[in-house]
């Protein structure tokens, strides 16, 4: 915590316990929800489809809920079965991490290179994009990397990842924690609407793809694999799950062709 | 190529389908020379696993011949000309788990993790065909198929041996095997298996080979008890009996059986006000399973004893005997096959002629025939044990 001190994110810790009450209700809302319209959508009934109504007025009411704040926290943190060195590696460059970072379309340098300042392009539902300049602050190797928007940047952005040795042998922690402010009050609800769900959530799964690049040399996916005829449905239903990435094109287009196309 | 898609409830059909590609480093294609339905499969065919989607390409039990390999797998490992059987787990064989040998716990397998973790806290590995949830990766009832971190799951078999022989590796034989050995069986002790299906069936022949005195074996369908009865069970047909749990205590001088396995799962069938109750419960999707079986396990167990559970579970299910389960002290053990612990020593015992595992399969059909072959399983005709589907046979190419 004395480390996130000096990057400026002890504001987030004291309002921490509210912050928690509130994702609490917000993913009551949110997975309730969600998981009435999944319920509601597999029965394939009119009153399935009452049901994916409801389910579905729920999880937005749990999403607005996110936009609604003034500030976005993203936090999470993941064991890593390899060395901090390993870890460290994949966060070092910048332009990389893309990689493993789903909404992140291009992390691309900028000015003076020797201060290590970056553009950030972050792409929202529907292709939206959104950009902000950040510069690292701090590179400790093998342990730490803080980065934030530059005073003049649209969107202002603190984070910092850490690398923690994880006892006996079993790896690495890697704990992130992103907070987004909001400079004008309200560009912290459009990156919330740009982000679509809860951030700490996307941050996961990003800390997830890092996981397994790091411990097996690839991301899974099943992105392009073959399959049979998807109904309209279905593709929309693919077309929103929150772990695909976002930069594909085909996006709508699959949804209408879905259903004469085979694969 | 032909692929067996699920098109909704009970609605498969075969399609054709692009042939599928390797997209990471670490895949491999291989060209699926026998493929089997397997209980498990019943569960999505009856609609009751949920993030299946139409579309989605069935089937994790298969073997074949390896046709290409991605440039992250080494010659040594796997190449392209090899004959393998293709384990239903898919694991990265490096993370924590896979470091423990808890290979269908990896880490890494599933691309859809978080729909799991909301589900079960946690995700298991990713599987072939069975669920958007467990990986959504397309399955191997059809005549290729793409197998991710292929360097790690896919067992070398010799040539020369038939496919038979060999096919129920990739599943079931490990699958009843796990479960004997869950069962931590030890001289003089009585095993309780319920459900005679291939799994069962397996399980039963695993325990004797683990050591175990007796195996009671419990179904309804006497062609299966006879199967059971074939390799040394003693049997156990609750549609004859008043109360399972009491039969048990009249078979075993009243101490009941050292250890309990649940080799049915989500579906099992009962008679009386509770099962009705399950059957009920599950069509409103209330409740996840039908649990019948394994309130029997617990109350039927030993004191101290143990419940084994190879039977496949979906969600949250009512009146499970925690009393029970808790006041006798017993050990529950569970997972999805941790296949490539058992895959090896199997195929040692096919080799020595310890087992011949071909006695399981009952039919061999053209893949076209697999919407018919799932429903005569699944409704137990033509004494029906096991299902081979043949992705290359005659018609297979026609249609």
């Amino acid at each position: 915590m004395h480390q996130l001190a000096s990057t400026g994110l002890t504001r987030a810790d004291a309002h921490d316990q509210r912050t928690r009450k509130r994702q609490i209700q917000r993913w009551g809302t949110l997975l309730g929800g969600g998981a009435l319209t999944l319920v509601g959508l597999s029965r394939r009934s009119a009153a399935g489809v009452a049901l994916a109504a409801v389910g579905g007025a729920l999880a937005y009411i749990g999403a607005k809920t996110t936009s609604a704040t003034k500030e976005l926290l993203a936090e999470s943190s993941m064991l890593l079965n390899c060395s901090p060195e390993e870890a460290y590696a994949l966060w070092q460059d910048f332009e990389e991490l893309p990689a493993f970072m789903n909404r992140v379309e291009a992390i691309t340098p900028i000015g003076n290179t020797q201060f290590r300042q970056y553009r950030w392009v972050v792409v929202g539902p529907f292709g939206r994009r959104i950009t902000w300049d950040a510069e690292i602050i701090s590179d400790r190797p093998n342990q730490s990397i803080a980065w934030r928007s530059l005073p003049d940047s649209k969107i202002s952005v603190q984070g910092i990842v850490e690398f923690r040795p994880a006892p006996a042998n079993r790896g690495t922690i890697v704990a992130v924690r992103i907070m987004y402010n909001s400079v004008a009050g309200s560009l912290a609800q459009t990156v919330g609407k740009m982000l679509g769900r809860d951030p700490s959530f996307l941050l996961r799964q990003d800390l997830r793809r890092m996981k397994a690049l790091a411990e097996t040399g690839e991301i899974p996916t099943v992105e392009g694999q073959t399959h049979g005829p998807r109904s309209a449905k279905v593709a929309a239903l693919r077309m929103i799950d929150p772990t695909r990435p976002v930069r594909s094109r085909g996006g709508l287009q699959e949804v209408f062709t879905a259903k004469r196309r085979i694969a | 190529m032909k692929a067996v898609c699920w098109m909704g409830k009970e609605k498969l059909s075969v399609q054709n389908v692009p042939d599928p590609k390797i997209i990471n480093r670490r895949d491999a294609i291989v060209r699926i020379t026998s493929t089997c339905i397997c209980g498990s499969d019943l569960h999505l065919y009856n609609g009751f696993m949920p993030t299946l989607e139409q579309g989605d390409i069935l089937g994790h039990e298969f073997m074949g011949e390896v046709v290409e390999v991605g440039a992250g797998i080494e010659r040594e490992t796997l190449k392209v000309g090899d004959r393998v059987v293709v384990p239903f787990t898919i694991a990265c064989g490096n993370c924590f788990f896979c470091k423990q040998e808890l290979w269908s716990c990896c880490d890494n397998s599933n691309p859809n993790y978080w729909m799991a973790e909301q589900l079960m806290g946690y995700s298991p590995s990713g599987l072939f065909g069975y669920t958007h949830m467990l990986g959504g990766y397309a399955g191997g009832q059809a005549q290729y198929a793409r197998v991710p971190f292929a360097d790690v799951g896919p067992l070398k078999v010799p040539e020369g041996i038939p496919d038979d022989k060999l096919v129920f590796l990739s599943d079931i034989f490990p699958t009843g095997y796990m479960g004997a050995v869950n069962c931590d069986i030890r001289p003089g002790d009585t095993v309780a298996i319920w459900g005679c299906g291939p799994v069962g069936q397996f399980a039963i022949r695993s325990a004797f080979m683990l050591g175990a005195e007796r195996v009671i074996a419990i179904d309804r369908f006497e062609y299966r008890l006879l199967l059971a009865e074939q390799a040394g069970a003693e049997t156990i047909n609750y549609e004859e009996v008043d109360d399972v749990v009491q039969t048990l205590k009249d078979m075993t001088a009243n101490i009941g059986p050292d250890s309990c396995m649940d080799a049915v799962g989500m579906e099992a069938h009962g008679h009386g006000l509770m099962a009705a109750m399950d059957k009920a419960k599950q069509k409103l999707r209330v409740e996840a399973d039908r649990p019948i079986v394994l309130r029997q396990c617990i109350q039927g167990c030993r004191k101290g004893g143990t419940v084994s559970v190879p039977g496949v579970y979906g969600g949250f299910d009512d009146k499970i005997p925690l009393g029970a389960y808790m006041n006798k002290a017993l050990t529950m053990k569970t997972g999805q096959t941790h296949m490539m612990r058992y895959m090896k020593p199997l195929l040692d015992r096919i080799e020595k002629n310890e087992i011949d595992p071909s006695f399981i399969r009952s039919h061999r059909v053209p893949i076209h025939q697999a919407p018919q072959l799932y429903k005569i399983f699944r409704d137990k005709e033509d004494n029906c044990t096991k299902v081979v589907l043949d992705p290359w046979a005659d018609g297979a190419l026609a249609a």
